[in-house]
């Protein structure tokens, strides 16, 4: 199907796109790579897109490698490729490039933007629950100015954020890695590149005789949110050698609550929950371990 | 103050000419580029980013041209599977490596989505280093996002490698 008609304007500035949304039935477009096939199967008939490729500034990765704010900042225009290939990103939060890699296939990587999925909320997106897992945070800019919100605020419902228009989100910013941290992204598909049956991103800390002291994994296409699980528990003071992964993986297993659907039984998504996080924590530690 | 449109006059450097036309802003690129542009070669499968049949490049980058707005393309460089092959100066064509090797191949069966793999394809190997071998994970890397009704895989594959093994050859 075709996309139903609506208005279209292409401001090259913040304020002017404010301006813009403010109006009734209005719609930020960026990548659109989420928001044209709902256009097209008519899931979504907003009366005007207010395109905002345009708008200067929102185009760049800024990396703050160590001290107070250390980070990775992502404007609202920077595409999940750019992303993925952002060494210096890569180093300071490796977790941006290993989640990216999963996003889709090339094509829709080149166009889709890592903070408009972010935006979009979509549980089974993988950048969602990266936010959630590094405890970051995004700016929104509205008329009356521009705040910071944490991820727990951001997120209420499956497609559903808390900010509501107008309003655009101009930045998502993922803290850096902790030192004597690894981290591992792992995801089940039918089809390679397809939306995740279920995925996993972890991150592993130890102490400075390589025990585990903490031990946190976020799912993808699993609850409604995206949702952080601490794992420490089950593998907490052990070191990396010893630790046992599999009970984390059970652990994780009774804290997760997924639906069924087309695609897999809650059951099968349990299961892979357990399989994932012992595999992703094994490798995290590893990583640690070796930094 | 940035107007609303309905209705856009774009300029699109296809192929290496430039087109203008007047578009509805809901045109699809797709649809602009077929419709509009009389240019058939890009096909439309599912229209909605799932088969990439329609994949064509952006300023030299593959996109989905079903996920794409004819507005948002004014003023780029859209290259589609007509635009592949050079010309060869003396009123024929010589081939893009990547058909080259779907001939060789016999990567193609109906052909339906044949458009959308040669762009993406011919893309993805140029992006790479030509004088190293290609990887299986390569390979699944660049033809992953493109669905072949026939199930054609296997010789799909196999003229990805064999387009690089060309490309390979060329460089040296």
């Amino acid at each position: 199907m075709k996309p139903a008609p609506f208005g279209y304007a292409d401001p090259t500035s913040l304020d002017e796109a404010l301006a813009l949304l403010s109006e009734e039935g209005a719609k930020v477009l960026a990548g659109g790579q989420s928001l044209l096939p709902l256009l097209s199967m008519r899931l979504a008939s907003p009366a005007t897109l207010v395109d905002i490729n345009k708008v200067p500034g929102l185009d760049t990765v800024d990396v703050t490698p160590s001290g107070d704010g250390a980070g990775v900042r992502v404007g609202a225009l920077v595409r999940h490729a750019q992303l993925l290939h952002h060494a210096e990103a890569a180093q300071v939060q490796p977790l941006l490039a290993r989640a990216t890699s999963n996003v889709a296939h090339p094509a829709i990587r080149n166009r889709g933007t890592t903070v408009g999925s972010i935006a979009h909320a979509d549980p089974s997106g993988e950048m969602t629950s990266v936010l959630a897992l590094t405890g970051g945070s995004v700016t929104v800019a509205t008329p009356e100015g521009s705040s910071a919100i944490d991820w727990a605020d951001f997120f209420v419902g499956p497609l559903e954020t808390s900010v509501h228009s107008p309003a655009v989100v101009t930045d998502a910013f993922f803290p850096a890695l902790p030192p004597r941290s690894g981290t591992a992204f792992e995801e089940v598909s039918r089809r390679k590149g397809d939306y995740a049956v279920c995925g996993a991103g972890v991150t592993v800390t130890l102490d400075e005789d390589s025990r585990v002291v903490s031990a946190r994994a976020a799912y993808i296409s699993v609850g409604l949110v995206p949702e952080v699980h601490d794992l420490t528990e089950a593998v907490a003071g052990r070191p990396v050698a010893e630790a046992d992964w599999a009970a984390a993986g059970d652990l994780a297993r009774s804290l997760v609550d997924p639906d069924g659907d087309l695609h897999a039984s809650a059951d099968y998504r349990r299961l892979l929950v357990g399989v994932l996080t012992e595999r992703t924590l094994a490798r995290a530690a590893k990583e640690a371990a070796d930094r | 103050m940035t107007d609303v449109s309905t209705e856009r006059a774009i300029t699109v450097t296809v192929n290496g000419v430039p087109r203008e036309t007047t578009v509805p802003v809901r045109r699809l690129l797709s649809d602009a580029l077929r419709h509009d542009l009389q240019l058939t070669g890009t096909h439309v499968g599912c229209e909605h980013g799932v088969c990439g049949a329609c994949t064509v490049l952006v300023d030299g980058t593959p996109v989905r041209s079903c996920l794409v707005l004819a507005v948002q393309v004014d003023g780029t460089e859209v290259t589609t599977v007509e635009g592949l092959a050079r010309e060869d100066g003396q009123g024929g064509q010589i081939l893009h490596p990547v058909q080259e090797a779907f001939r060789e191949c016999h990567a193609l069966q109906c052909g339906f989505c044949t458009p959308g793999f040669l762009m993406t394809m011919a893309a993805g190997l140029e992006a790479r280093d030509p004088s190293t071998d290609i990887t299986d994970d390569e390979v699944d890397e660049i033809v992953g996002g493109n669905l072949c009704r026939c199930t054609g895989y296997a010789n799909i594959k196999k003229a990805c490698r064999r387009a690089a093994g060309l490309m390979k050859e060329a460089a040296e």
